[in-house]
C-alpha cells in the first residue's frame, strides 16, 4: 500500500523521464528521493550529486552511512557550467508559484521591504531560462498557488525567456500539474489518489486548465515501492508532505 | 598579518567580496574583526551566510549584493532577514551564477559578460541598471552581467605559504579565485601558514590554486572560519550556529551573544569564548 508521500515520489521522478545523461538536481526530500528512484529504475544514465561537490557512481539512502562512490567531481562552477550548458533538469521549492509558470523564493511583499525576507532567487533565473526546471510544493494551498507572485525568482511561459526555457512539471501533495496548453497555462494533468479536483480548485488561487477527464496519479509499482524504502528508510518523504 | 591589520587597509564605503558559500569555509576571523572596528557603509558581494548576517546585525552594512543568504543547515538567515525586513540594508539580488559571472567580468578586466541568466525574471526588474544587448553575431538577446569590481577580497584557506600561495583541501573552492581577482586589496586567512615545501604534503597540486600574484596579505587563522564548515580541518559547529541564529530573536538575546562572542577584544578571546561556553 503506497502512501501520499511515495505516490509523490514517483511523479517527481516521472518529471526525469526520457531525460537521459543529465544532472538531476533536487531540492527537498521528496525530490531527492524522486530522483534517485528514477535512477535506480527507467533513467539509468541520470547523473546524481551529493549535494555538495560529488557525483555518484551508486545511488545511496538519503540517510544512514551507506559509502558514496565518486564517479566525478561537482564543485558549484561546474554546476553552473553543466547549468549553462542545458545537461540539468532541476527540481525546485517555490514558495509562490502561478498559473505561467512564474515562481517566487526571494521575498514576500514589496522587494525593496519585503514582509518577509526568503532565501534569495539563488539560481532560479538561470535555472529557468538555461533547461527544464520542474517544481515540488508540499503544501498545495492558495498562499503557494497565487494570482501573482511577489517576485518573479523563476521565469514562467508569459515572459521573455529565451530558446531553453521549460517549466515541466509541478508536482504537490494533491496532484500533478503542467504547462502542455495552448497558451503554455498551467493544467491539471492528475490527481493523487483520493483527491478530488474541487480540493485542487479550492487550493488554487487562480483558475486551471482542467480537462474534461483528469486521470488519477499513478500509484508506484511494487518494485518502485522496494526502491523507495530502501531509499528512505527513515521516512524522510512522510514528514515532508503535507496530508 | 593579522586581522588587525587587515581591517587597517579597509575604509568606510569600501565594496568588499568574501570568499566562501552560505556557512561554509567563511573568512569569519576577518569579519569579526570588521565588527570589532568603526568601520561602516560597506557594500558586502557575497554567497551569503553569517558574514552578511553578522555585518548586518552590527550596522556595518550600506548594501548587500547577492544570490541568495543561508545558513544551509538553517534556511534562512535571520539577521540578514531583520535587516531586509526592517529597510536597514539596500540590496542588489542578482542570480548566483550572474554574481559569479560579475566576478569573472571584473577579473577579466572587461565592463561586463553576456548570459542568459536574469532574463525575464525579477532580478532585472529591482536593478534598472542591468541592460540586455544583442548579440553582433545573429538575434540572441542577453543579459550584460556588468563588472563586479571589488576594492577588497577576503577568502578563508586550509593552508597557505608566507608569500601567499593559498591551498583548498575540501570539496570545493566555492568562487574564492574569483574574489581575489576581482579585488584591488586582496586578503587570505588560513587555517595554517606551512613552508612553501610542504604545500603538496597535504593535497595534489590542483589544490594550489591561488598562486601569490592574487592575493597581498596572509593572516593566520586557526579555527578562522569557525562556526562555518573548514573542511576537511572541521566542520560546521551546528550547535554554536543554532545559538546564533535563536539569538536573533530578540535584542536582548541578540545583545547578551554579542557581549559574550563578539564585543570581545581579540579573536583569541573569541576562540576562549567559544571554547568555554558561556552562553546558553
Amino acid at each position: 500500500m503506497s502512501s501520499v508521500a511515495d505516490v509523490c515520489v514517483a511523479a517527481c521522478a516521472d518529471a526525469w523521464r526520457g531525460d537521459g545523461e543529465i544532472l538531476a538536481s533536487a531540492f527537498g526530500s521528496v525530490p531527492l528521493i524522486g530522483a534517485r528512484l528514477a535512477r535506480l529504475t527507467f533513467e539509468p544514465e541520470l547523473l546524481l550529486s551529493d549535494g555538495e561537490a560529488f557525483l555518484l557512481a551508486n545511488v545511496p539512502a538519503l540517510s544512514g552511512a551507506q559509502e558514496k562512490i565518486v564517479e566525478g567531481w561537482l564543485p558549484f562552477a561546474s554546476v553552473f557550467e553543466l547549468l549553462a550548458a542545458g545537461r540539468r533538469h532541476v527540481m525546485m521549492m517555490p514558495s509562490q508559484i502561478d498559473r505561467s509558470g512564474n515562481m517566487n523564493i526571494s521575498c514576500v511583499g514589496d522587494w525593496s521591504k519585503p514582509t518577509r525576507q526568503l532565501i534569495g532567487s539563488r539560481g532560479g533565473p538561470g535555472n529557468t531560462v538555461n533547461h527544464p526546471t520542474s517544481y515540488w510544493v508540499p503544501n498545495h494551498s492558495t498562499r503557494s498557488f497565487v494570482k501573482h507572485v511577489d517576485f518573479v525568482s523563476g521565469v514562467g511561459y508569459d515572459r521573455p525567456s529565451g530558446p531553453f526555457h521549460e517549466i515541466r512539471r509541478v508536482v504537490t501533495n494533491l496532484c500533478v500539474l503542467d504547462f502542455e496548453t495552448p497558451d503554455h497555462s498551467m493544467r491539471l494533468r492528475s490527481l493523487h489518489p483520493g483527491v478530488t479536483v474541487e480540493h485542487v480548485v479550492e487550493s488554487t488561487g487562480f483558475s486551471l486548465t482542467i480537462p474534461g477527464d483528469v486521470p488519477a496519479t499513478r500509484t508506484p509499482t511494487d518494485d518502485e515501492m522496494r526502491a523507495i524504502e530502501s531509499l528512505d528508510p527513515s521516512n524522510l518523504r512522510g514528514t515532508e508532505v503535507k496530508v | 598579518m593579522t586581522e588587525a591589520d587587515v581591517v587597517a587597509e579597509l575604509r568606510d564605503g569600501m565594496t568588499i567580496g568574501i570568499g566562501g558559500w552560505g556557512s561554509r569555509r567563511k573568512p569569519m576571523s576577518l569579519v569579526r574583526a570588521i565588527l570589532r572596528s568603526p568601520l561602516e557603509d560597506l557594500t558586502i558581494v557575497s554567497y551569503g551566510g553569517p558574514d552578511v548576517g553578522l555585518l548586518c546585525a552590527a550596522g556595518k552594512v550600506k548594501k548587500v549584493v547577492f544570490g541568495f543568504v543561508s545558513l544551509d543547515s538553517i534556511p534562512l538567515e535571520p539577521h540578514f532577514r531583520r535587516a531586509r525586513e526592517s529597510g536597514a540594508v539596500a540590496a542588489m539580488e542578482l542570480d548566483e551564477g550572474m554574481l559569479r559571472w560579475g566576478l569573472y567580468a571584473a577579473a577579466n578586466r572587461l565592463p561586463f559578460l553576456p548570459m542568459r541568466a536574469g532574463f525575464g525574471s525579477d532580478v532585472m526588474r529591482v536593478n534598472p541598471s542591468l541592460k540586455i544587448v544583442r548579440s553582433p553575431y545573429g538575434d540572441d538577446e542577453l543579459v550584460a552581467m556588468p563588472a563586479l569590481k571589488l576594492d577588497a577580497a577576503l577568502v578563508h584557506m586550509n593552508r597557505a605559504d608566507a608569500q601567499g600561495a593559498g591551498q583548498f583541501l575540501g570539496p570545493d573552492l566555492y568562487f574564492d579565485d574569483l574574489y581575489l581577482m576581482a579585488a584591488e586589496k586582496r586578503f587570505m586567512s588560513c587555517e595554517r601558514i606551512v613552508q612553501t615545501e610542504d604545500l603538496l604534503k597535504e593535497g595534489s597540486v590542483h589544490t594550489l590554486r591561488i598562486n601569490r600574484s592574487m592575493t597581498d596579505g596572509v593572516v593566520e587563522a586557526p579555527r578562522g572560519a569557525h562556526f562555518t564548515s573548514c573542511e576537511p580541518d572541521y566542520p560546521r559547529d551546528e550547535a554554536f550556529q543554532k545559538t546564533y541564529a535563536a539569538a536573533a530573536a530578540s535584542d536582548e538575546t541578540w545583545s547578551e551573544f554579542a557581549r559574550v562572542y563578539l564585543d570581545v577584544e581579540s579573536e583569541d578571546a573569541y576562540q576562549a569564548a567559544v571554547r568555554t561556553g558561556g552562553f546558553s
